[in-house]
């Protein structure tokens, strides 16, 4: 299989992977479209034989990066938020129920190790290449994500079935 | 309860995620075991990634957009991604991605040996994709042909021509960018009235004292007239007979070198 197919191979996974990064279901779209366009310009740059996928989403996570950049005062969602281990009240927590919601609020470096740890199933050692990060602050940050999520979904005792809204 | 005071986090990362070799889970459960708190903190992460899979994995199965493929016009936008996007799928689909085909059976050394030879399986597969186009087959139609070429030419950062093949039977539908191998290319389509169509693809030579002969390749059935021409190089592409082919090379050649 050439690297064509296996990148329209792909695409769902990019789509999967931006969804639940930027949330938002047209937003997600318009990141696959201009991932697909950076990676289709940049095709001849891959290393034959190297991980297409990990490359793809080094791609994807570049582009993301810029945009954000690019729309960083209006773009609520990268505003850091304040670390919850120090407000860490149970009506803070029970504010943010949804997923979609809980992910968008974390910041967006830990957001994307979860990410591509939980729903790409890739290694420690290909997220850290991925995002271009030692694997050390893969860990770190995977710790602080899990963390925070689970703060913000499970946070009170009483709230033990998560809502998921797609 | 064994209280083993070498479990990393990450090594409760790893367990969390079910990637730890046996012997060291057996150490983290047992560690877990004594630790009501932490255990119940690592059943939490598991759920979480379970919710997450839940919650996103059907995106996995829904059918891609129309910009890949589906029917309604792609947003104005992304007009000239959806041809891209197009690209690929219908490269996917038919098989006739010959350029990296190509690309796969010979070494990259010899096809750099000759830039002219990569240029020729780029245009021949430009064309295979672009070519059947029935509804979206230029970017900028031949009635707009003024701003076309100054488009073009100042993308390429050269000043371009466009030939005028109606003497031979083709008419210009209009242009089109394209991704080359070391920046944008300019691909021009023509065709005659039966729908026969031509496409020249021109693009910025590495080295612009470079002069070649015509050149003639073939790929899955489209046949190419290549050559370099100072900055410039060019490719001639269409399923139409060899003679046919360079007889409109010829012409093109001759247009572009009064």
């Amino acid at each position: 299989m050439n690297e064509a197919e296996r990148l329209v191979e792909l695409i769902p996974r990019l789509r999967r992977y931006a969804r639940a990064l930027v949330g938002d279901r047209a937003a997600a779209d318009d990141l696959v479209q201009d991932t697909l366009e950076r990676a289709w310009a940049k095709l001849h740059l891959y290393r034959r034989g190297t991980d297409l996928r990990a490359w793809l989403f080094t791609v994807m996570h570049n582009v993301h990066v810029n945009k954000v950049r690019a729309t960083r005062p209006t773009d609520q969602l990268e505003d850091e938020m304040p670390e919850l281990a120090q407000r860490a009240s149970q009506g803070d927590a029970l504010m943010v129920r949804d997923l979609d919601r809980a992910i968008g609020r974390l910041p967006a470096e830990q957001r994307s190790v979860l990410l591509l740890v939980t729903l790409e199933d890739m290694s420690y050692d290909e997220v850290a290449r991925t995002l271009g990060i030692p694997i050390g602050t893969v860990m770190s940050r995977l710790s602080r994500a899990r963390e925070k999520l689970r703060a913000m979904m499970l946070g009170g005792p009483a709230s033990a079935k998560l809502k998921v809204v797609k | 309860m064994s209280d083993d005071p070498q479990i990393t986090n990450s090594e409760l990362q790893a367990y969390a995620d079910g990637r730890l070799g046996e012997e060291r889970s057996r150490a983290v459960e047992a560690w877990l075991a004594a630790r009501p708190d932490d255990a119940e903190r690592i059943a939490a992460y598991r759920r979480l990634g379970e919710e997450l899979r839940r919650a996103y994995d059907p995106v996995l199965d829904e059918p891609l957009p129309d910009w890949l493929g589906g029917g309604r016009a792609p947003r104005p936008r992304w007009h000239g991604f959806a041809r891209i996007a197009g690209w690929v799928v219908l490269g996917a689909a038919i098989g006739v991605v010959a350029g990296w085909e190509v690309r796969d059976a010979r070494p990259i050394a010899a096809s750099r040996a000759d830039p002219g030879e990569t240029m020729a399986h780029r245009a021949a597969v430009a064309h295979a994709v672009y070519s059947p186009e029935v509804r979206h087959p230029v970017e900028v139609g031949a009635d707009q042909e003024a701003h076309l070429v100054r488009w073009l030419s100042k993308r390429l950062g050269a000043s371009l021509k466009v030939p005028h093949l109606a003497d031979l039977g083709y008419s210009l539908v209009g242009g089109r960018l394209l991704p080359g191998d070391r920046g944008p290319v300019a691909q021009f389509m023509y065709q005659d009235t039966k729908g026969q169509r031509l496409t020249l693809y021109v693009r910025v030579n590495a080295d612009d004292s470079r002069e070649t002969a015509f050149r003639f390749a073939q790929e899955h059935g489209v046949g190419v007239f290549y050559w370099l021409d100072g900055k410039l190089g060019y490719a001639l592409s269409g399923e139409l007979d060899r003679n046919e082919l360079l007889r409109v090379a010829t012409a093109v050649y001759r247009q572009l070198n009064p």
